[in-house]
């Protein structure tokens, strides 16, 4: 028995080199893996890496359409360092995503724990506060065109037949009402999505854990203190996280409804991009302004990332 | 620690009635084990204790108060859940403290209960951990940890151990039957297992589709069935009920078979009735009824035979070990002492 063992290694090396390099890549079952990903891959670096990589070189390029640019170093952000219009659409992408972010949550949360009740007609409900997300962008900012309009607008019409205002409200050509009505449209638009994860949050809670708590003598409003919001903790964190991502970039509702004005008041840092880099052609420009917008972004992700990571409770197992 | 009063409780989910009209009265320390197969309301009586359902007819009283109006939390109960109901994000301390931070106890006070609590159920070492971080057993602990904590006037438990594999069971068991022991307080205790309930309780409370079948001790049910469902429903395996006639000589099988029973009322001869007998009641007797052997299960300490009589199959336990085969026959007979007869149309108990 130990002779043969002791000899196993020796006869098993000579037998292996007979292989050729590429039969052992092809039958290793560490490779085999590899192989799997090879697609998904390709996919990946065809359409997410190559762009990226390909926008952020562009930022450093003074590339315009039509012509190949050069190698420029940081030129391109040291003119948007000195850009006010640059400034304004960075505060307006913050004020943007801060505001409808925090109100989608609030709002979002609030429907959820509604939904989570038994209410008559509970699937009907539950499907009608879908709609804002399965209508296209573009046709819900057309319909939200329609509503601020300076002349037709429905709100200032009806506002006007109650007496309240003597003239319409200039939703759109105002800077402060064109930012408040596009938030409003973001806001409209987003909750679904976070009601109805959250929803989906809410049932995993067993509601055994709230009669628990009510028979140690909880209020409603400590159930939900207690219980139900560190429970929805790490949903919140993910929805969040996509919630606060997909508003910062956002981009179809802003060009349909004001196309950045009135006077840059609603250019958000994605139209700004578009606008220099497309429509005024400036790709190296533009391009900077989209890579300007990767920090933002990551600290966005670190938070949640952050969030998730310090819930203990959640991994079960170790006995640390 | 109270007693508690149930009297003619009614519950009704709109149109549909599942407890219809229940009284039972616990003593102040008593343990009472509600117990029935599912569906039969046991469960819903217990959350109507507690206060989770409304009581659509009749009073609770917990001590002298009626807390049929009175929230949960000012009942002065707690509640061990089948599932434990464990709050996942606190730790096993914070677990139990939870009640009393929500009531703002002084700290000192809050450590110093959870500690004893902790001490009685061998939960010191756990304190810090998760109910991830813990077994079903110690889970099971925590849950009676926390009603422990608040001290309350009734324990209310729910199916505890339904979770836990055999082994742990019964070991949990005991522990649960000790520590009542040693707290002395009233509880409600709610089960489908009636080996849960013949060892533990005080009180056994049979219910069948939202009626009381029958109260009382264990052995009293055991011994007295007031009517075929308990007789079936108390005793493991349970007790064979032979349908027939009473006559002057003993019971009429319907498969012709006579059977030897005890006394009996003189103007019951006749009647149509159904006979019982334990397994465990019937004795190996060379002058007894002829049955043939369908299946012999040894069992080390007895031998559980399952027997054909008369065209009727018998569960019989033996003391001692049978060498019979399947096919061959036996020679059996029943304790006369402990048979019991039920009325065939009412399936009340006929007393002797």
């Amino acid at each position: 028995m130990a002779n043969s063992v002791a000899e196993m290694p020796a006869r098993q090396t000579s037998f292996r080199s007979e292989r050729t390099a590429w039969q052992k890549l092809k039958a290793s079952p560490n490779w085999l893996g590899f192989w799997y990903m090879m697609p998904a891959m390709g996919i990946l670096i065809l359409f997410l890496a190559y762009p990226l990589g390909l926008g952020v070189w562009l930022s450093f390029t003074d590339t315009k359409i039509g012509r190949a640019g050069v190698f420029i170093g940081l030129e391109n952000y040291i003119w948007l360092w000195e850009d006010r219009v640059f400034w304004t659409s960075v505060f307006n992408t913050l004020l943007y995503t801060t505001v409808a972010s925090a109100a989608k949550f609030v709002i979002g949360l609030y429907l959820a724990l509604l939904l989570n009740k038994h209410l008559p007609f509970k699937a009907m409900i539950r499907a009608l506060v879908l709609i804002p997300f399965i209508v296209p962008t573009v046709l819900s900012a057309i319909a939200f065109w329609w509503i601020y309009d300076a002349q037709f607008s429905i709100i200032s019409w009806s506002l006007r037949q109650l007496g309240w205002i003597d003239h319409n409200i200039n939703f759109l050509g105002d800077v402060w009402n064109a930012r408040w009505s596009t938030i409003f449209a973001n806001v409209w638009r987003g909750v679904p999505f976070i009601a109805i994860t959250l929803l989906a949050g809410l049932q995993t809670v067993s509601p055994s854990l709230y009669e628990a708590a009510t028979l140690d003598g909880a209020t409603p409003w400590q159930r939900f203190r207690h219980i139900t919001y560190p429970l929805l903790t790490p949903i919140i964190a993910v929805v969040m996280t996509f919630s606060v991502l997909f508003t910062f970039t956002d981009f179809q509702l802003i060009w349909a409804l004001t196309r950045g004005g009135p006077v840059n008041a609603t250019h958000l840092m994605a139209t700004l991009s578009y606008q220099r880099a497309i429509i005024a052609g400036q790709l190296g420009e533009g391009a900077a302004i989209s890579t300007a917008m990767i920090p933002f972004l990551l600290a966005a992700i670190g938070i949640a990332w952050y969030g998730l990571q310090t819930r203990k409770w959640q991994q079960g197992g170790s006995n640390e | 620690m109270a007693s508690v009063q149930i009297a003619d409780v009614r519950k009704a989910y709109g149109a549909t009635q599942v407890i219809h009209g229940v009284d039972i009265d616990i003593d102040d320390g008593e343990f009472v084990i509600l117990v029935g197969p599912s569906g039969c309301g046991k469960s819903t009586l217990l959350r109507m204790i507690a206060g989770l359902e409304n009581i659509s007819g009749g009073e609770i009283r917990i001590g002298p108060r009626v807390v049929n109006d009175v929230p949960p939390k000012e009942r002065d109960i707690a509640m061990v859940f089948q599932n434990y109901a464990l709050y996942p994000h606190m730790t096993v301390a914070d677990n139990m403290a939870f009640s009393m931070k929500l009531r703002k106890a002084p700290k000192a006070e809050i450590d110093e209960r959870v500690g004893k609590a902790a001490g009685i159920l061998g939960l010191d070492k756990l304190l810090d951990r998760y109910p991830r971080q813990l077994s079903g057993g110690q889970r099971q602990r925590v849950a009676m940890g926390r009603a422990i904590v608040r001290d309350p006037q009734v324990f209310l438990f729910d199916e505890p151990l339904s979770n836990l594999d055999a082994k742990l069971r019964v070991q949990m068991r005991t522990e649960i039957k000790e520590l009542h022991q040693r707290l002395k307080t009233t509880t409600v205790y709610v089960t489908h297992d009636q080996i849960e309930a013949m060892t533990m309780a005080d009180k056994i409370v049979v219910m069948h589709d939202g009626i009381v079948e029958q109260m009382g001790a264990p052995l009293e049910l055991y011994d007295r069935p007031a009517n075929l469902f308990v007789a079936a429903f108390i005793g493991s395996p349970s007790m064979n009920l032979l349908k027939g006639t009473i006559t002057a000589g003993g019971f009429e099988t319907e498969g012709g078979v006579v059977w030897p029973i005890g006394s009996h009322p003189a103007d019951s001869n006749g009647k149509a009735a159904v006979f019982g007998i334990r397994p465990e009641h019937i004795q190996l007797n060379p002058n007894g009824l002829k049955a043939e052997v369908v299946v012999v299960e040894p069992m080390g300490s007895e031998t559980q035979v399952v027997a054909r009589c008369g065209g009727q199959t018998l569960t019989c336990v033996f003391r001692e070990r049978i060498t019979a085969k399947p096919g061959e026959t036996i020679s059996i007979t029943p304790d006369t002492n402990v048979t019991h007869l039920f009325d065939a149309g009412t399936g009340k108990r006929i007393v002797t």
